[in-house]
């Protein structure tokens, strides 16, 4: 019979190569699942086609019933954050999705304009977008709104808006379900475990409201309810999964933004989109833990953005926190060895004198 | 979807129509362009290649100069505007442009205020028989000459004209080679000779460049072998000119050759579920089902006065009596006899205009009795909603549905006129009856969305407690007032006792049975049995129909509406995934998607096409908008008449000549072209004309709608009013749900940070906007999403926009923007101008209590506006009339 263990490999001694971190081929089988358990899934969500209509937050807190709550997670109470249109302001124990908004804008020179019979140019037509290329638009000034220290090269998604390069980002977060999950190997009580699917879930009935997990999670997603300290996040909707159904907020998402499926087949499709974003001269489009061997060993929900991850508030290089673990193991036992053999020298020591 | 190039203008619609936007992401993602013209950025804009922002109110500028651009450079679908547009057919030697009068068209009439289009029609064949003949020339005539009464024209001939324009009788003059002066391409090109690219800085704040790029764009993306599609919404009809802002697109569509192909098109987009439903089976004062008009008690005294206009005409209305008929048989059943004119007597007729805004100017002014809400919220999504309020005051008895408790049914307890003094809760005479509603997963029943495509959907569960459906609630209500009246001998309860009132009802709550409306809807033959279309239908009464074009949704006995064949499993056109009318056609019209030979315009944009060797239409699954075996070489015989009268080179088979109309000989009230006017309160100067607005705008003076002067310095900012995602409407069913009221918490206005500065507004803070009509309060959201625009002369004009959801009751609360808009009407549509009107904005919150009546009328004072106090109750009268 298989043990199946809600510790992370490390001590199940199951790899010894990547206890702790590092890429992780089977996190289910390296949990103990049978070697017949299900395919990874995982979320891959596209920002580029978000429309920020925020469908995603409200699926979710229909599905799981949780309460509403004001932009610093206080439970029911509203107010308006006065930033852009996010009203929801982070992830939390009431909150499972939520829907980043940033503008950016900048002043540019307009590129001269193209005169005459216009039939003649063929550019409305080709693939390849028209904007002027970046050396043309003489960047007069830059302003911002909320992120002037974020703004990045823009590039054909951001839209042109009278003498102005203006962009609306949107992005819905998300608890990353990472290979290498903090919050699971940091829990006393078995609450967290991984799932079959290999996605990271807390039994409500079992956490005892410890908050270890809470500064384990190196993005800050998992946080308690103020009221009895239990913790609560994403469970990528467990209970619709184990009955064959997708995810809530994948099923409202009205553009594709978020797509739900197995791992390694979302895998393909971002690498393709990202391939074509960067045809179309989309050279800001980057993945976001999509790496394997990034600091928490890839994540199980990943993303497709149009800017530095700090720009959407995401860690530029997160690192689980159980990485230097065996090393603070091995410091800390040196030191107690040293300790110790300070301490024996020294009876010893007063021995001989 | 099959878009090369998708405009979207007049409209939000990522944000405001998430589901259909979709389709917008998937034709991106196939490589169309997609182009938001928009006086804000919003999420359409994020994620649109190209966003121009333009002036709210000056559209007409910049579609009639891009109409200028497609003329003047020769860009436009020749053989396509030869064959299929009236561009050939010469207008009446009488007619005076705008051009000529400065901004009036030949026959206005200032006293009425309005136009005589006598000298806007087409120069005629003088022989009669031309192709079309008079069944009855003295009835037509007569009919006209009723039509220009002004109690009839009140009652808005655009409509009563039914969905393909009004009739023609009598065959135009046409010059093939357009070059005659008054044919109708020559007329056009004078008409938007002055919208230039440099007017469209001047009056839009576009600066040429972007204009020239969106030109560049639609005119490489329309032609043979790509089509360029426009979508609008709200943003375009609620203006004074709306209608006229869609016959632009209309123009220039036209032009390129985009109507009736794949991909190309003008969408309408709804702006809620089945908006679209309730115009075909109309909510509407002036309609009966299928864009019948509703019979005008002077003009028609029987049925035959009913349908003369229509007698002989070319097209698909030239069967109006056959609808007619059908119609009143579905109603009145074994009642309806030849002999008795089929009921039509038992039809209720108008006397002139009783659109919405009128009848609540009625009650106001204490003319009214009673008053159904059915899912609206009038207090807070209606313009004016001060005006509302008053109205709801002067009733005796108003009986609102809706899902929630919403301003409207608790307006004598929450008014925010309470706290002014203006109503006393004790003073209200009106008795509210709120009756709960059952939601759409608690009935069953059709949608129909903006393709005109209806879609069944099942009930899900029982309603909780007394709520009910509608059609459980109007069959019932029917029910109960036959039971009280069936001994009567009065013979106006005729009507009333002899409806055919017999559905089959269903469970414990006695549920009529939807699936057997949507049947009567369908109409039946003489056999008992469900006809296939409306070609079935005859003038004879052998034959039902609730809606005529809702003919065939149930054919062959099957509920086709609810047919939900995945899209996977269907080619292109997915025809078996609901139905759409008419005929479960896709594309309207789509005869043009093939040239006059009936060969496609090109093998990419291939869809309906001429079989010679089978004698008939094929297409690549879509139903064909053409009689089936008529040839393209067909020639209509001298005296046919309705279909039979159009040729087999005329795709738009719902106008007599078969045409697609750049200029509108008779049928649009405020011009037969568009020309741009200022919206009724503008802070700028109509720089092309020296008419400021629309003359033809329809007002209500009194004092709880007083307008602002345009070009005042009391009330200098534009402000457009709109929806947001996190919200639906006037909010009865989003700001009483917490997940979605956290979303958007709090009413805020948004401004640009040059107006912030300007007046000292803090993002995050509080602001008090002032018009004539109100003053609210609101958070500030400071964003260079808004963005002020600079015309003519340097003038900057700084636009603040306002989401119009909030009301003072449910979760989330706050002062309702609607309050602000003035009930200025589009004469068409008799649409009130929601997107541009002009306020003062201050930093803080306003007054509380009589001051706030006091602060306005300071304003009022200032501003030189005659004064808005309104007596406690809030009953006066209309002024002027």
């Amino acid at each position: 019979m298989t043990t199946v263990s809600s510790a992370s490999p490390a001590f199940t001694g199951n790899d010894p190569q990547n206890r702790l971190f590092g890429p992780l081929p089977d996190v289910q089988g390296e949990a103990g699942y049978a070697t017949d358990h299900p395919a990874r899934v995982g979320f891959f969500t596209d920002t580029s086609v978000c429309i920020g209509c925020k469908a995603c937050e409200v699926a979710c807190k229909e599905w799981n019933t949780l309460p509403m709550d004001d932009s610093y997670g206080n439970r029911d109470t509203l107010g308006l954050s006065g930033m852009s249109y996010d009203n929801t302001g982070q992830l939390g124990a009431n909150t499972w999705r939520h829907v980043a908004f940033i503008e950016q804008v900048r002043t540019v020179d307009l590129p001269m304009p193209t005169m005459g019979p216009p039939a003649t140019r063929q550019d409305g037509i080709t693939d390849a977008p028209d904007e002027a290329e970046p050396g043309d638009s003489v960047v007069t000034a830059q302003t911002s709104v909320l992120n002037a220290e974020a703004l990045s090269e823009f590039d054909p998604q951001t839209s042109q808006s009278g003498d102005r390069e203006i962009r609306w980002l949107m992005s819905s977060d998300v608890c990353k379900h990472c290979t290498h999950a903090g919050c699971l190997d940091v829990c006393p009580t078995g609450a967290l475990f991984r799932t079959e699917f290999g996605t990271v879930v807390v039994q409500g009935d079992i956490c005892n409201g410890c908050g270890y997990c809470v500064p384990s999670c190196p993005y800050g997603v998992i946080n308690q309810r103020k009221d009895d300290g239990r913790v609560f996040k994403c469970t990528m909707c467990y209970d619709r999964l184990t009955d064959g159904l997708q995810p809530a907020c994948a099923s409202a998402c009205p553009t594709q933004s978020i797509q739900f499926g197995d791992l390694d087949e979302l895998q393909a499709r971002a690498d393709a989109r990202l391939e074509t974003l960067k045809r179309q001269g989309v050279e800001s489009a980057r993945l976001y833990g999509r790496d394997e061997d990034d600091g928490v060993g890839g994540n199980g929900a990943f993303f497709l953005l149009l800017d530095e991850p700090e720009v959407y508030g995401l860690p530029p290089d997160p690192i689980v926190t159980t990485r230097d673990l065996p090393a603070m193991w091995r410091s800390a036992a040196a030191a107690a060895a040293m300790m110790v053999g300070v301490a024996l020298s020294a009876v010893l020591g007063s021995r001989r004198s | 979807m099959n878009s090369d190039c998708i405009v979207i203008e007049g409209s939000n619609m990522a944000e405001c129509h998430p589901v259909a936007f979709q389709w917008v992401t998937e034709a991106k993602a196939r490589g169309a362009k997609v182009i938001h013209v928009d006086p804000r950025f919003t999420r359409t804009s994020a994620i649109a290649d190209l966003h121009v922002p333009l002036r709210a109110g000056s559209d007409i500028v910049f579609l009639g100069a891009l109409v200028n651009h497609v003329l003047s450079n020769d860009l436009y679908f020749h053989d396509y505007v030869a064959a299929y547009t009236n561009a050939s057919s010469l207008i009446r030697e009488e007619y005076q442009d705008s051009e000529d009068l400065d901004g009036l068209f030949s026959g206005w009439d200032p006293d009425s205020k309005q136009y005589d289009q006598a000298s806007w029609q087409y120069e005629y064949e003088d022989t009669p028989d031309a192709g079309v003949s008079e069944d009855d020339p003295a009835g037509a005539a007569e009919q006209e000459r009723l039509s220009q009464e002004e109690s009839v024209k009140d009652a808005d001939q655009a409509h009563a004209s039914g969905s393909g324009g009004p009739p023609l009788h009598g065959r135009a003059k046409r010059d093939e080679t357009l070059q005659h002066p008054r044919c109708v391409f020559q007329v056009l090109k004078r008409h938007f000779a002055r919208y230039t690219p440099e007017k469209v800085a001047e009056v839009c704040g576009v600066e040429p460049e972007a204009f020239l790029k969106v030109a560049e764009w639609i005119t490489a993306n329309s032609g043979r072998e790509r089509t360029t599609a426009f979508v609008y919404s709200v943003g375009w009809t609620q203006h004074t000119v709306g209608a006229q802002y869609i016959r632009t697109a209309s123009i220039l569509q036209a032009l390129l050759g985009n109507m009736g192909r794949p991909g190309g098109g003008i969408l309408a987009l709804r702006g809620h579920a089945s908006i679209q439903g309730s115009t075909d089976i109309p909510t509407l004062y002036n309609l009966l089902p299928g864009y019948l008009p509703m019979p005008h008690a002077t003009q028609h005294q029987s049925l035959d006065d009913y349908v003369a206009d229509a007698a002989g005409t070319g097209g698909f209305w030239g069967n109006k009596r056959a609808y007619a008929v059908s119609l009143l048989k579905a109603w009145w059943g074994d009642a309806a006899t030849p002999e008795n004119d089929f009921c039509f007597d038992y039809v209720p007729k108008i006397t002139g205009d009783h659109s919405s805004y009128r009848t609540v100017a009625d009650m106001v002014e204490g003319k009214v009795a009673g008053y159904f809400l059915a899912g609206e919220n009038p207090t807070v999504g209606h313009a004016n909603g001060r005006m509302q309020r008053f109205g709801l005051a002067n009733l005796e008895w108003l009986v609102v549905r809706d899902l929630q408790m919403i301003e409207s049914a608790s307006f004598w307890q929450t008014a925010p006129e309470i706290e002014t003094g203006e109503l006393v809760t004790e003073q209200i005479p009106t008795e509210v009856f709120f009756v709960p509603a059952a939601s759409h997963v608690e009935k069953d029943g059709t949608f129909t969305q903006t393709q005109r495509m209806l879609q069944w959907r099942f009930k899900a569960i029982e309603p909780p407690g007394d709520c009910r459906s509608d059609l459980w609630f109007y069959y019932h209500l029917g029910r109960i007032l036959r039971e009280r009246l069936e001994d009567s001998t009065d013979p106006r309860d005729r009507p009333l006792l002899d409806l055919t009132w017999d559905y089959p009802l269903h469970g414990e709550t006695q549920d009529p049975s939807a699936d057997a409306v949507l049947r009567e809807i369908n109409g039946v033959g003489p056999d008992g049995r469900a006809l296939s279309g409306y070609l079935d239908l005859k003038d004879d009464g052998s034959t039902t129909s609730g809606c005529w074009i809702y003919s065939g949704v149930y054919a062959d006995e099957v509920n086709q509406a609810a047919r939900k064949r995945p899209g996977r499993e269907q080619g292109q056109v997915a025809s078996e995934w609901g139905w759409s009318w008419p005929y479960n056609r896709r594309v309207l019209y789509n005869r043009a998607s093939a040239d006059p030979d009936g060969k496609p315009w090109s093998e990419r944009k291939k869809y309906v096409w001429w079989d010679a060797e089978a004698g008939r239409w094929a297409s690549t699954g879509d139903a064909v908008d053409f009689e089936a075996t008529k040839p393209p070489d067909y020639v209509p015989p001298p005296g046919a008449k309705a279909q039979a009268a159009l040729s087999g080179q005329d795709p738009f088979v719902m106008q007599s000549d078969g045409k697609a109309w750049l200029f509108a000989p008779k049928g649009v009230v405020d011009g037969p072209l568009p020309t741009h006017y200022e919206p009724s309160e503008s802070p700028v100067e109509n720089a092309l004309y020296a008419v400021q607005g629309n003359p033809s705008t329809e007002h209500i003076q009194a004092p709880y709608n007083r307008e602002a002067p345009s070009m005042g310095d009391v009330f200098p900012y534009s402000v457009t009013t709109y929806r947001l995602t996190e919200h639906h409407t006037a909010g009865a069913m989003s700001r009483t749900l917490p997940y979605l009221s956290e979303l958007q918490p709090e009413f805020f206005v948004e401004v640009s940070p040059e107006l912030a500065a300007e007046r000292g507004l803090e993002n995050g803070g509080w602001a008090t906007l002032v018009s004539p009509r109100a003053a609210i309060e609101a958070r500030v959201l400071v964003t260079e999403r808004i963005r002020p625009i600079r015309t003519r002369g340097g003038q900057v004009v700084h636009q603040i926009g306002a989401p119009y959801h909030w009301g003072e009751t449910g979760i989330s609360t706050g002062d309702s923007a609607n309050d602000l808009l003035p009930v200025v009407m589009d004469p068409n549509t008799h649409i009130q101008e929601s997107k541009a009107s002009t306020v003062d904005i201050r930093p803080g919150r306003r007054p509380r209590g009589p001051e706030l009546t006091e602060l306005l009328e300071q304003y009022r004072h200032r501003a030189g506006i005659a004064s808005g106090r309104m007596p406690v109750g809030g009953r006066v009268a209309v002024e002027g009339t």
